[in-house]
């Protein structure tokens, strides 16, 4: 083989644009195979039309719309009521891996990196060759804005293929987006359908109306007409940062000193502590940002480290609230007790985070299978990688043997439970871009195991209490059936008539009921629960083809219709 | 037949009881004396075990209402029993039980437990209330004619000397019997080996005496008859077991003084002028007799009788034989005396031991 100059060589380098990396690594952010991918990109588009009506404090009323073009080719169709977008913005939001909003503040929001919807462009242009179409209608403009997009994945810029002004009859404001794209619908467990369901669980306030590609109309009305406080955005914390980040900011800072700089990009930082962090880094606190080269920077690093810093402010994180964590999953579960929890928030590598969990135990839950796990990010379900994520680690440290459920060392707990886990922070940390598995750092898992322990303690009791009850009604069950015996062993020595034995059968009774005390019972009492909600992402259901099934199909959509109405 | 109108009462009595009870919505009660070794004291003047005043009550409660209602049933079963003038083995009860549906009992054990609470609530011995144990009271051979009765009640005399190398059967009730006898004591056997070795080589012949089989722990009827031979013939009562703990402590002890599980009647069912004369721990010493080690059982119950039983506390040499015994860690068998020939026991063995009263235990 001919040896190669190193000028030939570098003729090979040049940059990758992060589109052309994602078009190669497409399974990085979720869209591996044709079923995934259907739910990622409902997924980025739902998580965005939900941030921007929270955002613009408008109740969300999402419509989502599959429709099966061929046997894989699908379009999806998210549309919202949020504020819109306005026409400058909107090719970069759509057609820009990294461009957004959230990246470079820190608040409870669903996305964080500005990739996600982007990537559903690119995966729709790769498997379609075909732009996506983008209308959006801000309130104060006249006409809607139709745009159709494509990424130039060489340079991740948009490529705008067509842009035209159109009418938007009925809507005030909003954004819609189709994209067509190579795709696979199937129901069950990790299916669009128990996205949007587990979606409007933990999000009482949103609506959402889907339409899956049978055409079956499926409406998750709101049941809050409350919105969430406002996620505040917070400055860093200067335990979360790291070097190479504290580095740049200090190029970047419009400060003027370092202990400005201090005082002003970071919070919990005042005056006082800029003094401290300043003292403790042998560093001035008048030194000039910019002038703070790398040898300097690693000594401020260490400097925070050893200062003694207050933690962040809790008050930006909204937790869904333990109550209507329950009450959702009420709604899903007809099981005979419930229980849930908030944690207070705690703080890791500088980021305040808040764990809420609930538990639904009995009813109709299978015994003999491990329990169901639900897990939420900052109100985003997360269906995939369950095994890898922290959330599940901590299910499988905590002993759940003594809260009453069976477990074999370290693993998943068997019994008839639903487990559900919302971790809401600032900055969520997945292990992939996909953001289906939280990383386990310590102080997350400690948390989530607190409040799991919490809800298992709740449980044992009930557990405990359900085991006596059982006892008793055997016991019950026992006396009942030697209560004649008494009787009869009596009538035979004595020879008494057989009104007397019924009247002495009811005395006995009356005497080991009195030493007894009135038999407990449980009952599944569970007013919320939605038969026909918990059935959607069940194993796929066959569709009953008799008139009977047809009708009652229509019925209970009725039903759902006048419940929005 | 007044005992037997007695037991009719009694039991209505009991019944009427708890009915009363239960029409005041008032948990009713059985209440019988505790039949164990805690509810036992021994009596050296009278030579028995004497039942306490520890009684149990049993409470109709959940935990209780199967064992309240076949103890009702059961005692219906000996009502009629006593009235019929009719009697049922204990298996037979059992089976009785089977139509009892629910409160049947499952095993026999259940319903000999019933029984012998039963018994004792009316403090009778079991036969008065109907019930009969289905197993044999011992075998006999030697000097004696037992006086019986044929089903015409007819007198029946029975020559104990005439069975050859068979022997004669103690019935399961004795009361009605009497003896006529020239021996000159009674030797009762733990094993029916040993009383075969004996009985062939005529040893009641040569010894003038009465042997008798106990066949392991003697039963009721074993005891009263022993009792009923040597009081009415002031005969004395020697008793020859195997040398381990169970020979001691079960067999011997029991035969002597009674039972803590029969404590309402041991008066009767005990043979307080029994001698043990072997075999002793020190004969195992003095004899060189083949042995076994002894099993953990053995040294529980060592352990036990020296700790708990009224009978053996009673008596230092008790203690100390079976100190020794533990010490050694071995027990010999009656049977380990053919070591030294099979006419051993009978010339050598049992002649020296019955002369020498110091070698015996109490």
């Amino acid at each position: 083989m001919a040896k190669k100059s190193a000028e030939e060589l570098a003729k090979k380098h040049r940059e990758i644009s992060i589109a052309e990396f994602f078009e190669k690594n497409r399974h990085l952010l979720g869209f591996d195979n044709p079923r995934r991918s259907l739910l990622t990109a409902i997924k980025e588009a739902v998580d965005n039309a939900l941030d921007a009506c929270e955002e613009a404090r408008i109740l969300p009323e999402i419509n989502v719309e599959i429709i099966q073009l061929s046997d894989t080719r699908f379009r999806v169709i998210v549309e919202d009521n949020g504020p819109g977008i306005v026409k400058k913005q909107l090719p970069k939001i759509f057609a820009k891996l990294l461009y957004g909003s959230k990246f470079h503040k820190l608040s409870a929001t669903r996305g964080q990196q500005g990739i996600g919807i982007s990537a559903a462009v690119l995966y729709g242009q790769l498997t379609t060759g075909k732009p996506a179409t983008i209308i959006s209608k801000i309130a104060s403009a006249d006409k809607a804005y139709q745009i159709k997009l494509k990424i130039d994945t060489q340079t991740n810029s948009p490529d705008i293929k067509d842009d035209q002004e159109i009418e938007w009859p009925g809507k005030e404001h909003g954004t819609r987006i189709e994209i067509d794209m190579e795709a696979a619908y199937i129901r069950g467990r990790q299916s669009v359908d128990e996205y949007l369901k587990e979606t409007a669980i933990v999000n009482p306030h949103i609506t959402i109306i889907y339409t899956n590609p049978d055409a079956e109309q499926l409406i998750f009305p709101r049941a809050s007409e409350v919105l969430p406080p406002e996620p505040k955005e917070i400055k860093p914390h200067p335990y979360g940062v790291e070097l190479g980040r504290l580095i740049k900011m200090l190029q970047i800072t419009d400060a003027k000193t370092l202990q400005q700089f201090l005082t002003t990009e970071f919070v919990r930082v005042g005056a006082g502590t800029a003094k401290d962090i300043c003292q403790n880094s042998a560093l001035l606190p008048k030194t000039k940002p910019k002038k703070i080269n790398r040898d300097m920077a690693e000594n401020l690093f260490k400097g925070i480290k050893k200062t003694k810093i207050m933690a962040p402010p809790t008050d930006c994180i909204s937790p869904i609230g333990a109550d209507l964590l329950e009450k959702g999953l009420r709604k899903e579960i007809n099981a005979e007790f419930f229980c849930s929890t908030t944690r207070p928030a705690s703080v890791y590598r500088g980021n305040p985070f808040v764990v809420e969990a609930a538990l639904a135990y009995g009813g109709e839950q299978p015994c003999d299978k491990s329990v169901r796990i639900l897990r939420f990010a900052n109100r985003v379900p997360l269906l995939y990688q369950q095994g890898a994520c922290a959330m599940t680690g901590a299910i499988q440290a905590t002993s759940w043997k003594s809260y009453g459920l069976q477990q074999s060392r370290s693993s998943i707990p068997v019994g008839p439970c639903t487990m559900v886990i919302h971790m809401s922070s600032v900055w969520v940390p997945f292990t992939s871009e996909s953001k289906e598995a939280l990383a386990p750092y310590e102080d997350i898992i400690k948390e989530i195991r607190l409040a799991l322990q919490e809800c298992g303690r709740k449980l044992a009791s009930f557990v405990n209490k359900k085991k006596k009850i059982k006892d008793e009604a055997k016991k019950r069950s026992y006396i009942e059936k030697f209560i004649p015996h008494v009787a009869e062993g009596l009538k035979e020595i004595m020879g008494f008539d057989d009104i007397t034995k019924m009247k002495l059968e009811d005395d006995l009774a009356q005497i080991l009921e009195h030493t007894r005390g009135e038999l407990k019972e449980i009952k599944i009492n569970n007013p919320d629960y939605d038969p026909e909600l918990a059935k959607i992402g069940r194993e796929p259901v066959e569709v009953k083809k008799n008139d009977d099934g047809e009708e009652s199909k229509e019925e209970s959509n009725k039903d759902k219709q006048t419940k929005l109405n | 037949m007044a005992k037997d109108n007695q037991v009719v009462e009694k039991i209505k009595e009991i019944a009427q009881e708890v009915f009363t009870k239960i029409r005041k919505i008032e948990s009713p009660e059985l209440t019988m004396p505790i039949r164990s070794l805690t509810n036992v004291a021994y009596d050296e003047k009278e030579g028995y075990f004497k039942i306490l005043n520890r009684l149990k009550t049993r409470t109709l409660t959940a935990s209780t209402i199967k064992t309240f209602a076949q103890t009702l049933k059961m005692m219906n079963l000996s009502k009629e029993l006593v009235k019929t003038e009719d009697i049922a083995t204990k298996r037979e009860a059992y089976y009785v039980s089977k139509n009892w549906g629910e409160a049947r009992f499952k095993e026999q054990p259940e319903s000999d437990s019933v029984m012998d609470d039963i018994e004792a609530m009316m403090r009778v011995n079991r036969e008065q209330i109907g019930f009969i144990p289905e197993e044999k009271g011992g075998a006999v051979a030697g000097e004696l004619v037992v006086i019986d009765k044929d089903d015409q009640g007819e007198k029946l005399e029975i020559d104990c000397t005439r069975f050859g190398s068979g022997a004669y059967s103690v019935p399961s009730s004795v009361e009605h019997l009497s003896f006529k006898t020239k021996a000159k004591f009674v030797l009762a056997i733990e094993t029916s080996g040993m009383f075969e070795r004996l009985n062939k080589h005529n040893y009641w012949k040569k010894s003038n005496c009465i042997l008798i089989s106990m066949g392991g722990v003697p039963t009721r009827a074993c005891r009263r008859f022993i009792r009923k031979l040597s009081d009415e013939n002031n005969l004395p009562v020697y008793v020859f077991t195997d040398g381990d703990p169970y020979g001691f402590g079960s067999i011997y002890r029991t035969l002597k003084v009674g039972s803590g599980n029969a404590a309402h009647i041991n008066q009767y069912f005990c043979v307080p002028k029994a001698k043990f004369i072997g075999i002793t721990p020190q004969d195992i010493v003095d004899y060189k007799l083949p042995t076994h080690p002894l099993k953990d059982v053995d040294i529980k119950k060592i352990k036990d009788l020296i700790k708990n039983d009224p009978f053996i506390k009673h008596y230092k040499p008790w203690q100390k034989a079976l100190n020794q015994m533990a010490k050694m860690k071995v027990r010999a068998e009656q049977q380990a005396l053919a070591k030294h020939g099979l006419n051993y026991v009978s010339e050598k063995y049992l002649p020296d031991k019955l002369k020498d009263q110091k070698t015996w235990l109490p």
